[in-house]
Protein backbone atom coordinates (compact mmCIF):
# COMPACT_ATOMS: atom_id res chain seq x y z
CA UNK A 1 0.00 0.00 0.00
CA UNK A 2 2.36 2.64 -1.18
CA UNK A 3 -0.08 5.49 -1.46
CA UNK A 4 1.19 8.70 -2.96
CA UNK A 5 1.90 11.03 -0.11
CA UNK A 6 0.16 14.34 -0.09
CA UNK A 7 3.28 16.42 -0.12
CA UNK A 8 4.27 15.14 -3.56
CA UNK A 9 1.63 17.23 -5.28
CA UNK A 10 2.99 20.46 -3.99
CA UNK A 11 6.71 19.70 -4.10
CA UNK A 12 8.35 22.81 -5.49
CA UNK A 13 10.85 22.07 -8.20
CA UNK A 14 14.53 22.50 -7.34
CA UNK A 15 15.11 24.45 -10.55
CA UNK A 16 12.41 26.95 -9.72
CA UNK A 17 13.94 27.56 -6.30
CA UNK A 18 17.38 27.90 -7.81
CA UNK A 19 15.96 30.40 -10.28
CA UNK A 20 14.43 32.51 -7.52
CA UNK A 21 17.65 32.37 -5.51
CA UNK A 22 19.65 33.52 -8.53
CA UNK A 23 17.17 36.33 -9.07
CA UNK A 24 17.54 37.52 -5.47
CA UNK A 25 21.35 37.37 -5.71
CA UNK A 26 21.25 39.34 -8.95
CA UNK A 27 18.93 41.99 -7.51
CA UNK A 28 21.22 42.51 -4.51
CA UNK A 29 24.29 42.66 -6.74
CA UNK A 30 22.69 45.03 -9.26
CA UNK A 31 21.28 47.25 -6.50
CA UNK A 32 24.79 47.55 -5.11
CA UNK A 33 26.22 48.53 -8.50
CA UNK A 34 23.46 51.09 -9.00
CA UNK A 35 24.46 52.74 -5.74
CA UNK A 36 21.22 51.99 -3.93
CA UNK A 37 21.37 52.66 -0.22
CA UNK A 38 18.87 53.63 2.45
CA UNK A 39 20.41 56.96 3.32
CA UNK A 40 20.43 57.93 -0.34
CA UNK A 41 16.77 57.05 -0.66
CA UNK A 42 15.95 58.95 2.51
CA UNK A 43 17.78 62.02 1.29
CA UNK A 44 16.16 61.67 -2.13
CA UNK A 45 12.68 61.44 -0.70
CA UNK A 46 13.41 64.62 1.24
CA UNK A 47 14.40 66.41 -1.98
CA UNK A 48 11.39 64.89 -3.67
CA UNK A 49 9.04 66.42 -1.13
CA UNK A 50 10.58 69.84 -1.67
CA UNK A 51 10.41 69.29 -5.37
CA UNK A 52 6.74 68.32 -5.29
CA UNK A 53 5.99 71.38 -3.23
CA UNK A 54 7.50 73.44 -6.08
CA UNK A 55 4.95 71.88 -8.45
CA UNK A 56 2.01 73.55 -6.75
CA UNK A 57 0.13 75.39 -7.95
CA UNK A 58 0.76 74.22 -11.55
CA UNK A 59 1.09 77.11 -13.96
CA UNK A 60 -0.63 77.03 -17.34
CA UNK A 61 -0.29 80.68 -18.14
CA UNK A 62 3.05 80.83 -19.96
CA UNK A 63 2.65 81.72 -23.61
CA UNK A 64 4.74 78.85 -25.04
CA UNK A 65 2.55 76.05 -23.68
CA UNK A 66 -0.09 75.95 -26.43
CA UNK A 67 2.27 76.42 -29.43
CA UNK A 68 4.49 73.66 -28.05
CA UNK A 69 1.60 71.25 -27.66
CA UNK A 70 0.30 72.07 -31.14
CA UNK A 71 3.74 71.45 -32.60
CA UNK A 72 3.86 68.08 -30.84
CA UNK A 73 0.51 67.23 -32.40
CA UNK A 74 1.77 68.25 -35.86
CA UNK A 75 4.85 66.08 -35.44
CA UNK A 76 2.76 63.11 -34.30
CA UNK A 77 0.25 63.38 -37.17
CA UNK A 78 2.80 63.85 -39.93
CA UNK A 79 5.12 61.15 -38.62
CA UNK A 80 2.21 58.69 -38.44
CA UNK A 81 1.18 59.58 -42.00
CA UNK A 82 4.64 59.30 -43.55
CA UNK A 83 5.59 56.30 -41.44
CA UNK A 84 2.47 54.40 -42.45
CA UNK A 85 2.85 55.32 -46.13
CA UNK A 86 6.42 54.01 -46.14
CA UNK A 87 5.63 50.97 -43.99
CA UNK A 88 2.85 49.59 -46.21
CA UNK A 89 4.94 48.76 -49.31
CA UNK A 90 7.87 47.77 -47.09
CA UNK A 91 5.84 45.21 -45.15
CA UNK A 92 4.31 43.75 -48.32
CA UNK A 93 7.84 43.28 -49.65
CA UNK A 94 9.00 41.87 -46.29
CA UNK A 95 6.25 39.23 -46.02
CA UNK A 96 7.81 35.84 -46.62
CA UNK A 97 4.63 34.28 -47.99
CA UNK A 98 4.35 36.81 -50.82
CA UNK A 99 7.94 37.47 -51.80
CA UNK A 100 11.10 35.45 -52.44
CA UNK A 101 13.88 35.50 -49.86
CA UNK A 102 16.17 37.86 -51.75
CA UNK A 103 13.49 40.56 -51.54
CA UNK A 104 12.35 39.95 -47.96
CA UNK A 105 15.80 39.98 -46.38
CA UNK A 106 16.84 43.54 -47.28
CA UNK A 107 13.38 44.77 -46.30
CA UNK A 108 13.54 43.00 -42.96
CA UNK A 109 16.94 44.52 -42.29
CA UNK A 110 15.53 48.00 -42.99
CA UNK A 111 12.62 47.37 -40.63
CA UNK A 112 14.93 46.05 -37.90
CA UNK A 113 17.23 49.07 -38.30
CA UNK A 114 14.27 51.42 -37.92
CA UNK A 115 13.11 49.59 -34.81
CA UNK A 116 16.41 49.30 -33.01
CA UNK A 117 17.06 52.87 -32.07
CA UNK A 118 14.91 54.84 -29.69
CA UNK A 119 13.21 57.80 -31.40
CA UNK A 120 15.26 60.17 -29.25
CA UNK A 121 18.53 58.76 -30.62
CA UNK A 122 17.23 59.02 -34.18
CA UNK A 123 16.16 62.57 -33.32
CA UNK A 124 19.74 63.47 -32.36
CA UNK A 125 20.95 62.32 -35.76
CA UNK A 126 18.04 64.06 -37.51
CA UNK A 127 18.78 67.32 -35.70
CA UNK A 128 22.35 67.10 -36.97
CA UNK A 129 21.04 66.49 -40.50
CA UNK A 130 18.19 69.00 -40.87
CA UNK A 131 18.79 71.35 -37.97
CA UNK A 132 16.63 72.18 -34.95
CA UNK A 133 12.88 72.21 -35.24
CA UNK A 134 9.82 70.15 -35.95
CA UNK A 135 11.24 68.68 -39.16
CA UNK A 136 13.81 66.65 -37.21
CA UNK A 137 11.04 65.38 -34.93
CA UNK A 138 8.94 64.30 -37.90
CA UNK A 139 11.89 62.42 -39.38
CA UNK A 140 12.76 60.70 -36.09
CA UNK A 141 9.21 59.54 -35.41
CA UNK A 142 8.69 58.55 -39.05
CA UNK A 143 11.63 56.18 -38.73
CA UNK A 144 10.18 54.71 -35.53
CA UNK A 145 6.75 54.34 -37.17
CA UNK A 146 8.20 52.55 -40.18
CA UNK A 147 9.87 50.08 -37.85
CA UNK A 148 6.80 49.48 -35.72
CA UNK A 149 4.05 49.34 -38.37
CA UNK A 150 6.38 47.57 -40.80
CA UNK A 151 7.17 44.75 -38.39
CA UNK A 152 3.63 44.16 -37.16
CA UNK A 153 2.07 44.49 -40.61
CA UNK A 154 4.61 42.10 -42.14
CA UNK A 155 3.80 39.58 -39.39
CA UNK A 156 0.07 40.08 -39.93
CA UNK A 157 0.48 39.48 -43.67
CA UNK A 158 2.49 36.34 -43.00
CA UNK A 159 -0.33 34.97 -40.85
CA UNK A 160 -3.09 35.35 -43.44
CA UNK A 161 -4.90 32.39 -44.90
CA UNK A 162 -3.33 31.10 -48.11
CA UNK A 163 -6.61 29.80 -49.50
CA UNK A 164 -8.09 33.17 -50.35
CA UNK A 165 -4.91 34.18 -52.13
CA UNK A 166 -5.02 30.98 -54.18
CA UNK A 167 -8.68 31.50 -55.02
CA UNK A 168 -7.99 34.99 -56.28
CA UNK A 169 -4.92 33.88 -58.22
CA UNK A 170 -7.00 31.12 -59.80
CA UNK A 171 -9.25 33.77 -61.35
CA UNK A 172 -6.22 35.12 -63.17
CA UNK A 173 -5.78 38.20 -61.01
CA UNK A 174 -2.63 40.27 -61.36
CA UNK A 175 -0.24 40.72 -58.44
CA UNK A 176 -1.77 44.06 -57.46
CA UNK A 177 -5.26 42.59 -57.60
CA UNK A 178 -4.14 39.69 -55.42
CA UNK A 179 -2.87 42.17 -52.86
CA UNK A 180 -5.98 44.37 -52.96
CA UNK A 181 -8.62 41.62 -52.90
CA UNK A 182 -6.74 38.79 -51.19
CA UNK A 183 -4.41 40.36 -48.65
CA UNK A 184 -5.91 43.73 -47.72
CA UNK A 185 -9.30 42.46 -46.51
CA UNK A 186 -7.55 39.94 -44.25
CA UNK A 187 -5.21 42.42 -42.54
CA UNK A 188 -7.30 45.61 -42.64
CA UNK A 189 -8.66 45.34 -39.11
CA UNK A 190 -5.31 44.67 -37.53
CA UNK A 191 -3.72 47.36 -39.67
CA UNK A 192 -6.15 49.95 -38.31
CA UNK A 193 -5.27 48.82 -34.81
CA UNK A 194 -1.54 49.19 -35.50
CA UNK A 195 -1.93 52.65 -36.97
CA UNK A 196 -4.11 53.81 -34.09
CA UNK A 197 -1.54 52.49 -31.61
CA UNK A 198 1.28 54.02 -33.61
CA UNK A 199 -0.36 57.44 -33.65
CA UNK A 200 -0.84 57.18 -29.91
CA UNK A 201 2.79 56.21 -29.39
CA UNK A 202 3.96 59.02 -31.71
CA UNK A 203 1.93 61.46 -29.65
CA UNK A 204 3.78 60.34 -26.51
CA UNK A 205 7.18 60.48 -28.16
CA UNK A 206 6.51 63.82 -29.85
CA UNK A 207 6.34 65.32 -26.38
CA UNK A 208 9.94 64.30 -25.61
CA UNK A 209 11.94 64.61 -28.83
CA UNK A 210 12.12 68.33 -28.05
CA UNK A 211 14.63 67.49 -25.31
CA UNK A 212 17.26 67.07 -28.03
CA UNK A 213 15.95 70.02 -30.05
CA UNK A 214 13.63 68.21 -32.44
CA UNK A 215 10.56 70.36 -31.84
CA UNK A 216 7.40 70.06 -29.80
CA UNK A 217 6.60 70.65 -26.16
CA UNK A 218 9.67 68.71 -24.97
CA UNK A 219 12.01 71.61 -25.57
CA UNK A 220 9.82 73.94 -23.55
CA UNK A 221 9.61 71.36 -20.80
CA UNK A 222 13.33 70.80 -20.68
CA UNK A 223 14.02 74.54 -20.61
CA UNK A 224 11.51 75.04 -17.78
CA UNK A 225 13.20 72.25 -15.86
CA UNK A 226 16.61 73.81 -16.22
CA UNK A 227 15.25 77.17 -15.06
CA UNK A 228 13.84 75.47 -11.93
CA UNK A 229 10.48 76.69 -13.17
CA UNK A 230 8.77 73.75 -11.47
CA UNK A 231 5.22 75.07 -11.46
CA UNK A 232 5.41 75.37 -15.26
CA UNK A 233 6.93 71.86 -15.44
CA UNK A 234 3.91 70.61 -13.53
CA UNK A 235 1.58 72.53 -15.86
CA UNK A 236 3.22 71.03 -18.96
CA UNK A 237 3.19 67.52 -17.47
CA UNK A 238 -0.51 67.78 -16.69
CA UNK A 239 -1.17 69.09 -20.20
CA UNK A 240 0.77 66.16 -21.69
CA UNK A 241 -1.14 63.63 -19.57
CA UNK A 242 -4.44 65.23 -20.64
CA UNK A 243 -3.38 65.15 -24.30
CA UNK A 244 -2.32 61.50 -24.13
CA UNK A 245 -5.53 60.51 -22.35
CA UNK A 246 -7.56 62.33 -25.00
CA UNK A 247 -5.53 60.52 -27.65
CA UNK A 248 -6.26 57.18 -26.00
CA UNK A 249 -9.99 57.96 -25.87
CA UNK A 250 -9.98 58.84 -29.58
CA UNK A 251 -7.97 55.71 -30.33
CA UNK A 252 -10.48 53.45 -28.62
CA UNK A 253 -13.35 55.24 -30.38
CA UNK A 254 -11.70 54.75 -33.77
CA UNK A 255 -11.08 51.09 -33.03
CA UNK A 256 -14.74 50.66 -32.08
CA UNK A 257 -15.91 52.36 -35.26
CA UNK A 258 -13.85 50.06 -37.47
CA UNK A 259 -14.50 46.83 -35.62
CA UNK B 1 -41.46 44.20 -57.13
CA UNK B 2 -39.08 47.08 -57.33
CA UNK B 3 -39.71 47.86 -53.67
CA UNK B 4 -38.82 44.35 -52.47
CA UNK B 5 -35.62 44.42 -54.51
CA UNK B 6 -34.82 47.68 -52.85
CA UNK B 7 -35.49 46.21 -49.41
CA UNK B 8 -33.44 43.10 -50.04
CA UNK B 9 -30.40 45.01 -51.17
CA UNK B 10 -27.60 44.15 -48.80
CA UNK B 11 -25.91 47.12 -47.18
CA UNK B 12 -22.79 46.44 -45.18
CA UNK B 13 -22.99 49.25 -42.62
CA UNK B 14 -25.86 50.91 -40.84
CA UNK B 15 -26.26 54.64 -41.48
CA UNK B 16 -24.86 55.38 -38.02
CA UNK B 17 -21.76 53.30 -38.76
CA UNK B 18 -21.30 55.09 -42.07
CA UNK B 19 -21.55 58.48 -40.41
CA UNK B 20 -19.03 57.42 -37.74
CA UNK B 21 -16.59 56.16 -40.37
CA UNK B 22 -16.98 59.30 -42.40
CA UNK B 23 -16.33 61.37 -39.28
CA UNK B 24 -13.12 59.46 -38.59
CA UNK B 25 -11.90 59.88 -42.18
CA UNK B 26 -12.80 63.57 -42.11
CA UNK B 27 -11.00 64.03 -38.81
CA UNK B 28 -7.89 62.27 -40.10
CA UNK B 29 -7.75 64.32 -43.28
CA UNK B 30 -8.41 67.54 -41.40
CA UNK B 31 -5.65 66.77 -38.88
CA UNK B 32 -3.11 65.99 -41.61
CA UNK B 33 -4.01 69.03 -43.71
CA UNK B 34 -3.79 71.25 -40.64
CA UNK B 35 -0.42 69.78 -39.67
CA UNK B 36 1.01 70.11 -43.18
CA UNK B 37 -0.14 73.69 -43.55
CA UNK B 38 1.02 74.97 -40.20
CA UNK B 39 4.18 73.02 -39.40
CA UNK B 40 7.20 75.23 -39.17
CA UNK B 41 9.97 74.17 -41.53
CA UNK B 42 13.07 76.26 -41.91
CA UNK B 43 13.99 75.94 -45.60
CA UNK B 44 17.59 77.08 -45.14
CA UNK B 45 18.19 74.09 -42.88
CA UNK B 46 16.68 71.74 -45.44
CA UNK B 47 18.85 72.89 -48.35
CA UNK B 48 22.10 71.76 -46.78
CA UNK B 49 20.68 68.60 -45.22
CA UNK B 50 22.29 66.26 -47.79
CA UNK B 51 25.64 67.95 -47.29
CA UNK B 52 25.24 67.65 -43.52
CA UNK B 53 24.39 63.95 -43.74
CA UNK B 54 27.41 63.28 -45.96
CA UNK B 55 29.59 65.25 -43.56
CA UNK B 56 28.27 63.29 -40.58
CA UNK B 57 28.84 60.00 -42.37
CA UNK B 58 32.41 61.00 -43.18
CA UNK B 59 33.10 61.94 -39.58
CA UNK B 60 31.62 58.68 -38.30
CA UNK B 61 34.06 56.64 -40.36
CA UNK B 62 36.31 54.91 -39.44
CA UNK B 63 34.62 53.65 -36.30
CA UNK B 64 36.81 54.13 -33.23
CA UNK B 65 36.77 50.49 -32.06
CA UNK B 66 39.73 51.08 -29.74
CA UNK B 67 37.45 53.11 -27.50
CA UNK B 68 35.19 50.14 -26.71
CA UNK B 69 37.39 48.92 -23.89
CA UNK B 70 37.41 50.49 -21.32
CA UNK B 71 35.31 53.41 -22.61
CA UNK B 72 32.01 51.79 -23.59
CA UNK B 73 31.91 48.41 -21.87
CA UNK B 74 31.20 49.63 -18.28
CA UNK B 75 28.48 51.96 -19.57
CA UNK B 76 26.95 49.07 -21.50
CA UNK B 77 26.90 46.83 -18.43
CA UNK B 78 25.33 49.66 -16.46
CA UNK B 79 22.63 50.02 -19.13
CA UNK B 80 21.81 46.31 -18.88
CA UNK B 81 21.63 46.52 -15.08
CA UNK B 82 19.35 49.54 -15.29
CA UNK B 83 17.05 47.72 -17.71
CA UNK B 84 16.89 44.54 -15.63
CA UNK B 85 16.36 46.29 -12.30
CA UNK B 86 13.77 48.59 -13.81
CA UNK B 87 11.87 45.62 -15.22
CA UNK B 88 11.88 43.81 -11.87
CA UNK B 89 10.86 46.94 -9.98
CA UNK B 90 8.27 47.82 -12.59
CA UNK B 91 6.73 44.35 -12.30
CA UNK B 92 6.66 44.65 -8.49
CA UNK B 93 4.79 47.96 -8.73
CA UNK B 94 2.73 47.35 -11.87
CA UNK B 95 1.21 43.98 -11.00
CA UNK B 96 -0.60 45.14 -7.81
CA UNK B 97 -1.94 48.19 -9.65
CA UNK B 98 -3.00 45.92 -12.49
CA UNK B 99 -4.99 43.75 -10.07
CA UNK B 100 -6.58 46.85 -8.58
CA UNK B 101 -7.56 48.03 -12.06
CA UNK B 102 -9.17 44.71 -13.06
CA UNK B 103 -12.92 44.91 -12.59
CA UNK B 104 -13.37 41.27 -11.61
CA UNK B 105 -10.50 41.02 -9.12
CA UNK B 106 -11.35 44.32 -7.39
CA UNK B 107 -15.11 44.91 -7.40
CA UNK B 108 -14.95 48.54 -6.27
CA UNK B 109 -15.49 50.88 -9.26
CA UNK B 110 -13.77 53.86 -7.66
CA UNK B 111 -10.65 51.77 -6.93
CA UNK B 112 -10.67 50.60 -10.56
CA UNK B 113 -10.89 54.16 -11.81
CA UNK B 114 -8.14 55.38 -9.51
CA UNK B 115 -5.86 52.50 -10.55
CA UNK B 116 -6.63 53.12 -14.23
CA UNK B 117 -5.73 56.77 -13.81
CA UNK B 118 -2.41 55.77 -12.22
CA UNK B 119 -1.72 53.46 -15.17
CA UNK B 120 -2.48 56.13 -17.78
CA UNK B 121 -0.59 58.85 -15.92
CA UNK B 122 2.59 56.82 -15.38
CA UNK B 123 2.53 55.80 -19.03
CA UNK B 124 1.98 59.30 -20.38
CA UNK B 125 4.96 60.76 -18.56
CA UNK B 126 7.85 59.66 -20.70
CA UNK B 127 10.97 57.95 -19.41
CA UNK B 128 13.03 61.07 -19.98
CA UNK B 129 10.69 63.20 -17.90
CA UNK B 130 10.67 60.64 -15.09
CA UNK B 131 14.46 60.61 -15.35
CA UNK B 132 14.56 64.40 -14.95
CA UNK B 133 12.46 64.09 -11.79
CA UNK B 134 14.58 61.33 -10.31
CA UNK B 135 17.86 63.00 -11.22
CA UNK B 136 16.63 66.02 -9.29
CA UNK B 137 15.77 63.73 -6.37
CA UNK B 138 18.63 61.24 -6.22
CA UNK B 139 21.29 63.04 -8.19
CA UNK B 140 22.68 61.95 -11.56
CA UNK B 141 23.47 58.27 -11.95
CA UNK B 142 21.99 54.87 -12.75
CA UNK B 143 19.68 54.83 -9.71
CA UNK B 144 17.64 57.69 -11.15
CA UNK B 145 17.58 55.90 -14.49
CA UNK B 146 16.36 52.60 -13.07
CA UNK B 147 13.60 54.33 -11.10
CA UNK B 148 12.59 56.38 -14.15
CA UNK B 149 12.14 53.33 -16.37
CA UNK B 150 10.46 51.38 -13.57
CA UNK B 151 7.85 54.10 -13.02
CA UNK B 152 7.27 54.51 -16.73
CA UNK B 153 6.77 50.71 -17.07
CA UNK B 154 4.04 50.61 -14.42
CA UNK B 155 1.45 51.78 -16.92
CA UNK B 156 2.22 49.21 -19.59
CA UNK B 157 2.66 46.28 -17.20
CA UNK B 158 -0.44 47.17 -15.19
CA UNK B 159 -2.56 47.59 -18.31
CA UNK B 160 -1.51 44.24 -19.75
CA UNK B 161 -2.10 42.59 -16.39
CA UNK B 162 -5.52 44.03 -15.79
CA UNK B 163 -6.55 42.90 -19.28
CA UNK B 164 -5.15 39.42 -18.59
CA UNK B 165 -6.98 39.23 -15.27
CA UNK B 166 -10.25 40.43 -16.77
CA UNK B 167 -10.07 37.75 -19.45
CA UNK B 168 -9.44 34.96 -16.93
CA UNK B 169 -11.88 32.17 -16.35
CA UNK B 170 -14.68 32.70 -13.78
CA UNK B 171 -15.07 29.02 -12.93
CA UNK B 172 -12.01 28.45 -10.81
CA UNK B 173 -12.55 31.76 -8.98
CA UNK B 174 -16.11 30.73 -8.13
CA UNK B 175 -14.81 27.38 -6.89
CA UNK B 176 -12.38 29.19 -4.59
CA UNK B 177 -15.11 31.53 -3.38
CA UNK B 178 -17.35 28.54 -2.65
CA UNK B 179 -14.53 27.03 -0.62
CA UNK B 180 -14.40 30.23 1.44
CA UNK B 181 -11.15 31.67 0.11
CA UNK B 182 -10.36 35.26 1.07
CA UNK B 183 -9.81 37.84 -1.65
CA UNK B 184 -6.04 37.53 -1.26
CA UNK B 185 -6.24 33.75 -1.56
CA UNK B 186 -8.40 34.10 -4.65
CA UNK B 187 -5.74 36.26 -6.24
CA UNK B 188 -2.80 34.06 -5.29
CA UNK B 189 -4.37 30.67 -5.98
CA UNK B 190 -6.98 31.63 -8.59
CA UNK B 191 -5.98 34.56 -10.76
CA UNK B 192 -2.21 34.27 -10.50
CA UNK B 193 -1.83 30.81 -12.11
CA UNK B 194 -4.16 31.94 -14.90
CA UNK B 195 -2.19 35.10 -15.69
CA UNK B 196 1.22 33.42 -15.41
CA UNK B 197 1.65 33.24 -19.22
CA UNK B 198 0.75 36.94 -19.40
CA UNK B 199 3.33 37.57 -16.70
CA UNK B 200 6.14 35.95 -18.68
CA UNK B 201 5.27 37.56 -21.96
CA UNK B 202 4.84 41.00 -20.37
CA UNK B 203 8.10 40.67 -18.42
CA UNK B 204 10.09 39.69 -21.51
CA UNK B 205 8.46 42.28 -23.74
CA UNK B 206 9.01 45.04 -21.23
CA UNK B 207 12.63 44.01 -20.64
CA UNK B 208 13.22 44.28 -24.38
CA UNK B 209 11.68 47.78 -24.45
CA UNK B 210 13.52 48.85 -21.32
CA UNK B 211 16.92 48.05 -22.78
CA UNK B 212 16.14 50.43 -25.65
CA UNK B 213 14.83 53.07 -23.28
CA UNK B 214 17.81 52.84 -20.95
CA UNK B 215 20.07 53.76 -23.86
CA UNK B 216 18.67 57.31 -23.89
CA UNK B 217 18.60 58.02 -20.17
CA UNK B 218 22.13 59.35 -20.27
CA UNK B 219 20.93 62.42 -22.18
CA UNK B 220 19.60 63.80 -18.92
CA UNK B 221 22.39 62.31 -16.81
CA UNK B 222 20.59 59.22 -15.56
CA UNK B 223 23.34 56.73 -16.31
CA UNK B 224 23.95 54.04 -18.88
CA UNK B 225 25.39 54.11 -22.37
CA UNK B 226 23.48 57.33 -23.10
CA UNK B 227 25.99 59.24 -20.97
CA UNK B 228 28.78 58.07 -23.24
CA UNK B 229 26.66 58.89 -26.30
CA UNK B 230 25.82 62.33 -25.01
CA UNK B 231 29.41 63.25 -24.19
CA UNK B 232 30.66 61.89 -27.52
CA UNK B 233 28.11 64.08 -29.34
CA UNK B 234 28.91 67.12 -27.23
CA UNK B 235 32.63 66.65 -27.92
CA UNK B 236 31.90 66.09 -31.65
CA UNK B 237 33.65 62.70 -31.50
CA UNK B 238 31.52 61.25 -34.29
CA UNK B 239 33.72 58.15 -34.67
CA UNK B 240 32.80 57.27 -31.09
CA UNK B 241 29.15 58.09 -31.74
CA UNK B 242 29.12 55.51 -34.50
CA UNK B 243 30.77 52.98 -32.19
CA UNK B 244 28.09 53.55 -29.54
CA UNK B 245 25.27 53.32 -32.07
CA UNK B 246 26.75 50.08 -33.38
CA UNK B 247 27.02 48.74 -29.82
CA UNK B 248 23.38 49.58 -29.09
CA UNK B 249 22.33 47.96 -32.36
CA UNK B 250 24.18 44.72 -31.61
CA UNK B 251 22.89 44.54 -28.03
CA UNK B 252 19.29 45.19 -29.05
CA UNK B 253 19.44 42.51 -31.74
CA UNK B 254 21.03 40.03 -29.31
CA UNK B 255 18.31 40.70 -26.75
CA UNK B 256 15.62 40.29 -29.36
CA UNK B 257 17.08 36.90 -30.26
CA UNK B 258 17.26 35.88 -26.58
CA UNK B 259 13.67 36.97 -25.98
CA UNK B 260 12.53 35.05 -29.04
CA UNK B 261 14.30 31.89 -27.86
CA UNK B 262 12.85 32.13 -24.33
CA UNK B 263 9.40 32.82 -25.74
CA UNK B 264 9.61 29.75 -27.93
CA UNK B 265 10.62 27.53 -25.01
CA UNK B 266 8.63 28.89 -22.07
CA UNK B 267 5.41 30.21 -23.51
Amino acid sequence: MNAVTRADFFQPSIWKRLGYALLVVYVIYAAATLGLSWERIERGVGYGAKFLAGFFPPSFTKSDLIPGLLESLQIAFLASLFGTLIAIPLSVLAARNLMPAFVTWPMRVIIILCRTFHPVIVAIIAVKAVGFGAMAGVIALTVASVGFVGKLLAEAIEEISKKQIEAIRATGASFMNTIIFGVVPQVMNRFIGFVAYETDSNLRHSTIVGVVGAGGIGGTLFAAFQRYDYDFVAGISIAIIALVMLGEAIQSYVKRVFR
Amino acid sequence: MNATAEMNRWIRFTPAQRVARFAVYLGMVAAIVWALKTIEVIPEFLYDAPAQVVDMGARMWPIDFAHFWPGIWPALVETLHIAAMATILGLCMGIPVGFLAARNATPFPWVNHAARFVLVATRSISTLLWALFFVAMFGPGPLAGALAIAFHSIGFIGKMFSEGVEESNRGSIEALQAAGATRMQQIVMGYWPMVLPTFWSVALFRWDINVRESAILGLVGAGGIGVALNSAIDLLQWDRVSLILLTIFVVVILIEIIVMQIRRRVI
